[in-house]
């Protein structure tokens, strides 16, 4: 028997070469082989709408609680009206996705049954468990007008605890095996914080009136910077599985997320001079939707780059053959 | 990882070279752990209608058909100098084929969970319904899980999946219940030809490591053990292979990391993001007050 098995195992043309080492992941290896195509990784079975939701409206939360704050100590009450309302809206908007993207949305407490520092979703869970609940008293304090210094309290730490809850969502998606993902976890997360400063200025200048929305003005023009420079060097560095994030949905998502959220600070720059509201309600609108799109754009090219196990063998195959085995 | 210090690791050395592809280990692992059918389709892969690890098959044959050239005398242009009635001769016992045609070689292989020794999906499950077990092997608590679902895309191997209709994460959980009264798991005891090795993990390895010489010097040397060294990306599997191709010709990583080994880095960028959002909505009210 094994001498039949002999001469077809010892066949050396079969062995794949690796020719490109290291920097030319983009040039896909004709002899790349799968088992019949199928992926090596199993699909997340997260819902779009319920985690792409949550991790946007983490964002519009967490950047807003930044503008309450500012808004408080600068004087700008309507600003801070916006801002507080709207984080607390937006978390417990986010929340709800969150429970109800769970196979057993009863069991929701055993998320804080242990605190595990190599679970980002343990970690979050006990984030959003601080940061909900102040959010909840910012706004009610602003609604009812009483309980001032705990209003303010509340208001200052939900501004400690929103920069973590707008960025530590990158850390939940990037700590998988999902390649588009995981190869960009040094960027991600700037490119979330970029985006959650977009929505929060986005809600500001739709709902605020000008004469107070100055900060919500530069933070769309500085949160579109960064997020559309991070998100650029992400995918200039991740190598091959960056193409998931240039084919078929998740490039039209990405593209609109652009325009959207380009314009949107093209048109807050103007509209601070002007008399008529239409601009800054303009701006608003396409920056809230532009950030939505980027995380949907996002959460599908993830989804895409796990379907294709092209993305999980070949940076493999690279890496293996940089070392040299 | 080893086991508690008087239970040994346990795990499974799959020997995929003499695998004959009955699927007992299929069957066997359904029948024990009551494991709900998941859709009887016919795929057209080989004889694998399976087709993937998942929440409801904890043990997948793999089927791979190959045309391989057997090594024969290069085809000539023309015939006159071939001895048919020596060539017929030869037929069945030659594996040398004149006229080189190649012929089919039929890899089968049956996958189960790693339990890797650094496991993403216990790593990143929030609740702690992912354990390690007195066994050093990886478990769900199906009492605890909450059906989050972030085990599956952690799993650098493809192995653990959520049941739609029940919600909760299913995987291999090497015959936990089995293991307690010192049986071996269901899969290992049905299998045919000991393709399926249960074992304390130190032994299984130098078994392993002896098996690849014997097929190496029986001229196979296409055969190569899978995810039994400590030094790869998971720290080693707890179940492990021995492959007569590449790891992807299987449908398994060829180089698969432990996705929290970037973890401490990835807190780091984002509480440098984290920084940067919170400078930046500053940047935003530290001009012209109004
Ligand atoms: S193979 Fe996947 S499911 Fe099994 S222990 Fe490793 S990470 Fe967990």
């Amino acid at each position: 028997m094994s001498g039949r098995e002999t001469p077809a195992g010892a066949q050396p043309g079969r062995r794949r070469r690796r020719r490109g080492r290291g920097e030319q992941p983009m040039v896909p290896d004709a002899r790349f082989s799968s088992y019949y195509g199928r992926p090596v990784l199993n699909t997340p079975t997260w819902k779009p709408l319920d985690i792409a939701g949550y991790l946007y409206l983490g964002g519009l939360a967490g950047a807003s609680s930044l503008l309450a704050a500012g808004a408080d100590l600068t004087g700008r009450p309507a600003l801070a009206r916006t801002a507080k309302l709207g984080a607390a809206g937006a978390i417990s908007l986010s929340l709800a996705a969150l429970v109800h993207d769970l196979g057993r949305p009863a069991r929701f407490l055993n998320m804080l049954r242990v605190l595990k520092p190599t679970s980002p979703m343990s970690m979050g869970s006990w984030l959003l468990a601080g940061y909900a609940p102040l959010t909840l008293a910012a706004a009610a304090g602003e609604v009812t007008g009483r309980y001032r210094l705990v209003g303010s309290a509340a208001t200052a730490g939900a501004a400690v605890l929103g920069p973590a809850v707008a960025t530590y969502t990158a850390v939940l998606v990037s700590d998988t095996a999902v390649p588009a993902w995981h190869e960009g976890y040094r960027q991600l997360p700037f490119v979330f914080a970029g985006s959650a400063a977009t929505a929060a200025a986005g809600l500001a200048l739709a709902a605020a009136p000008a004469g107070q929305a100055g900060p919500a003005r530069r933070m769309a023009v500085l949160g579109t910077a960064l997020e559309l420079g991070a998100f650029h060097l992400m995918k200039h560095r991740m190598g091959l599985p960056a193409e998931a994030y240039e084919r078929g949905r998740p490039r039209t998502l990405l593209r609109a997320a652009e325009a959207l959220t380009a314009s949107g600070a093209a048109l807050a720059l103007v509209c601070g001079r002007l008399r008529d509201r239409r601009p800054a309600l303009a701006a608003g609108a396409a920056l809230l939707s532009g950030s939505a799109a980027l995380r949907f754009g996002v959460f599908h090219a993830g989804v895409a780059s796990a379907e294709d196990p092209r993305y999980t063998v070949l940076p493999q195959r690279e890496r293996l053959a940089a070392r040299g085995s | 990882m080893t086991g508690d210090d008087d239970t040994p690791r346990m795990g499974f050395f799959t020997d995929t070279s003499v695998c004959i592809g009955c699927k007992a280990c299929e069957v066997a692992c359904k029948e024990w752990n009551a494991i709900p059918e998941d859709g009887l389709e016919l795929t057209g892969m080989s004889y694998d209608n399976t087709q993937r690890l998942g929440s409801d098959s904890w043990r997948h044959v793999a089927f791979i058909e190959q045309r391989k050239p057997f090594g024969g005398p290069e085809p000539a242009l023309t015939h006159e100098d071939v001895d048919v009635f020596a060539a017929a001769s030869r037929l069945g016992t030659d594996p040398g084929s004149p006229d080189g045609h190649t012929e089919l070689r039929w890899l089968m292989a049956s996958d189960v969970c790693k339990h890797c020794t650094h496991a993403a999906c216990l790593d990143v499950c929030p609740t702690g319904s992912l354990f390690r077990t007195e066994f050093g092997t990886v478990v769900v608590q199906e009492d605890v899980c909450n059906g989050c679902g972030y085990c599956v895309p952690a799993c650098p191997y493809g192995v653990i999946d959520q049941r739609r209709d029940d919600g909760r994460a299913w995987k291999c959980t090497l015959c936990y219940d089995r293991l307690g009264v010192g049986m071996e798991p269901a899969c290992a005891k049905s299998c045919p030809t000991e393709s399926i090795q249960f074992g304390p993990l130190q032994e299984l390895r130098e078994r392993a490591a002896a098996r690849v010489r014997q097929l190496h010097t029986a001229g196979v040397t296409d055969a190569r053990l899978y995810g039994e060294s400590p030094d790869d990306g998971v720290g080693g599997d707890g179940a492990f292979f021995l492959l007569l191709d590449e790891p992807e010709v299987y449908g398994l990583p060829p180089d698969p990391v432990v996705t929290t080994r970037d973890l401490p880095a990835m807190w780091r960028h984002a509480a440098l993001a984290a920084a940067s959002l919170a400078a930046l909505a500053a940047a935003g009210f530290a001009r012209r007050p109004r």
